[in-house]
């Protein structure tokens, strides 16, 4: 699928955002380096440039560097220099370092955001890649010329900041390795998650509530080794009284996972996607405070805030459904499609 | 009747089309496009797609029929009318609704009758002819909510948490409610004569509209839930 129909369902959801920040994360798109680590990445300047890839040279080897192509419009305005690296950590590396390649590329990444001045990455996954600018989302897939990327499954989002500034980092989708979130809500649990979350490595910078659910998603899955269902019933932990109600096999997994993670409980109104290698899912906060629908046709699956936005790409949509609140929502591609 | 086809208008242009016009309106092609009909008095609307969310906010007499689903917040504080929704509707269906009715073919979403509320003839009316979501009727003050259960899904009538800080009003479920938990400020009982009597034109107008027995549906057990008294929440946080 190219861009052209997930461009096309952000315009009736226009009024959801206000124009700072939209974005766009799409899997599958560069099956010629799909082998490859694809750092899109925000910088100030020339030298911002030159200093970041001498860094990446440490410790990997980039195959391939260029301008991410985008369109002139009046829509998106003061944009940096907007590059991709494709790369390859180095084995000598991994091997004087023990560490596995996905965890020098997330370091890597730490360190740049961090640590290097006017160098952000902003997504750094193999086949995958995030599109954001300060915009509206039809703007920034316009901007992106999204139209000419083709996808197995695409995210987009459509922001409107209550709390933080609205910036190019600031725009969903968040994305470490291959993991991606786009999020519609708000987050009360941000500052305790943020605190547990950054023991283990990981650094909020981009001063907005959804980068750490990107974290927590690439701590639980990647580091934890937990599934995509055990991660929901960690976030969007069922209520004490609805887990009594459980069968004995059920509660035990469950008041596990509570008692375990407990600092990583999302509170707040949300409804997220999160996009990683090979699928989709989708997850309402418990109390379900934010809207979220699901449909099917064919061999294709839309999940969106509002049914206008599936309506959109597919008129015909059927088995429209809305997901109950922490009920969490699955989608693969078949295996061997991509 | 006016035909608006509304595919590339946004929600400001379609409202103002509808406001400077007079007599019953059709609309067709509508994807998301919010508050259609809001304080709308004496008229009808038709419409075919997807309206977006607060689908007739502060209605005020009219008449809105969607052939389709609706989205969030349908009747958000209407006031008098009547909307018909041929399908399911989202969440906050009725968000303090103190007047008028709502005519659900499908299912609802979570919160549905929150905060809905009655003064002296004012009594607003829910009716929902498949399941609800969670939080049915959190905070009901008056009215009526009625949920008939006929959608062919696994869900109970009502999901968690039904009646959350109810204290006023009365809702009915198509059930017996045997596994369904309520809160311990309000009471469920089995519906008698007198109850379904109640409802009987409500249940009666919904069968009219999509179709079905209105006394073979009425002739199924039902529970009425009610708040246990005038102030179920005394001394709850303070003394009050």
């Amino acid at each position: 699928m190219t861009g052209e129909k997930i461009i096309e369902s952000m315009k009736p959801m226009h009024d959801r955002s206000n124009g700072l920040g939209g974005g766009f994360a799409a899997y599958g798109i560069y099956p010629e380096y799909k082998d490859f680590f694809a750092l899109h990445m925000f910088l100030d300047d020339r030298a911002a440039r030159k200093s970041c890839e001498a860094l990446l040279r440490e410790t990997m080897e980039i195959v391939h560097a260029e301008r991410i192509p985008t369109r002139t419009t009046p829509a998106i305005t003061d944009e940096p220099l907007i590059w991709r690296f494709f790369v390859s950590p180095l084995r000598s590396v991994l091997a004087s370092m023990q560490l596995n390649e996905e965890e020098c590329v997330a370091r890597a990444v730490m360190t740049i955001n961090t640590q290097m001045k006017g160098a952000y990455v902003f997504s750094g996954g193999k086949n995958m890649g995030v599109f954001k600018a300060v915009g509206f989302p039809e703007d920034v897939g316009y901007f992106y010329r999204l139209e000419e990327y083709e996808a197995y499954s695409w995210t987009a989002h459509g922001r409107y900041p209550t709390n933080t500034p609205g910036w190019w980092g600031g725009a969903h989708p968040f994305a470490l390795l291959d993991y991606s979130i786009v999020h519609n809500g708000e987050i009360s649990s941000y500052d305790a998650n943020r605190r547990f979350i950054e023991m283990f490595g990981y650094k909020c910078t981009l001063q907005t509530d959804t980068e750490v659910i990107t974290y927590i998603a690439d701590y639980l899955l990647r580091k934890q080794g937990l599934s995509l269902e055990e991660m929901a019933s960690v976030i969007a932990a069922p209520f004490w009284s609805t887990i009594a109600r459980k069968d004995e096999c059920e509660q035990k997994k469950l008041l596990y996972l509570r008692k375990v993670f407990s600092s990583l409980l999302v509170t707040g109104p949300f409804s997220i996607i999160l996009g990683f290698d090979g699928g989709l899912m989708a997850l309402n906060d418990r109390l379900k405070l934010r809207s979220m629908v699901v449909g099917e046709k064919d061999d294709k699956v839309f999940i969106a805030s509002e049914e206008a936005a599936i309506r959109v790409m597919e008129p015909g949509v059927e088995n429209i459904y809305a997901p109950a609140g922490g009920e969490p929502v699955i989608v693969r591609v078949k295996e061997g499609k991509f | 009747m006016l035909c608006i086809d509304a595919s590339h208008m946004d929600y400001q242009q379609l409202n103002a089309e509808i406001k400077s016009s007079s007599g019953d309106i059709s609309i067709t092609g509508c994807f998301g496009q919010r508050f259609i009909g809001a304080g709308l008095e004496h008229r009808h609307i038709d419409i075919s797609g997807t309206p977006g969310n607060a689908l007739g906010a502060y209605l005020n007499g009219a008449c809105i029929e969607v052939q389709g689903n609706a989205q969030d917040a349908v009747g958000d504080t209407m006031n008098a009318g009547r909307i018909i929704v041929h399908g399911s509707i989202g969440d906050a269906a009725g968000y303090a609704m103190r007047g008028g009715e709502l005519f659900v073919e499908g299912d609802a979403g979570y919160r549905a009758g929150i905060h809905m509320k009655a003064y002296g003839d004012k009594i607003p009316v829910m009716v929902i002819g498949g399941k609800a979501g969670s939080f049915l009727g959190e905070y009901q003050a008056g009215g009526v909510i009625i949920v008939l259960g006929l959608s062919e899904s696994s869900r109970p009538i009502v999901s968690n948490f039904p009646c959350t800080g109810m204290h006023g009003g009365k809702l009915f479920l198509r059930s017996d409610c045997k596994n369904i938990l309520l809160p311990k400020q309000v009471t469920g009982h089995s519906a008698t004569v007198d109850d379904l009597t109640e409802i009987s034109g409500y249940v009666q107008a919904y069968c009219e509209l999509f179709g079905g027995s209105y006394e073979e549906l009425l002739h199924s057990p039902f529970t009425v839930i009610t708040p246990d008294n005038q102030n179920p929440y005394k001394q709850m946080y303070v003394l009050n």
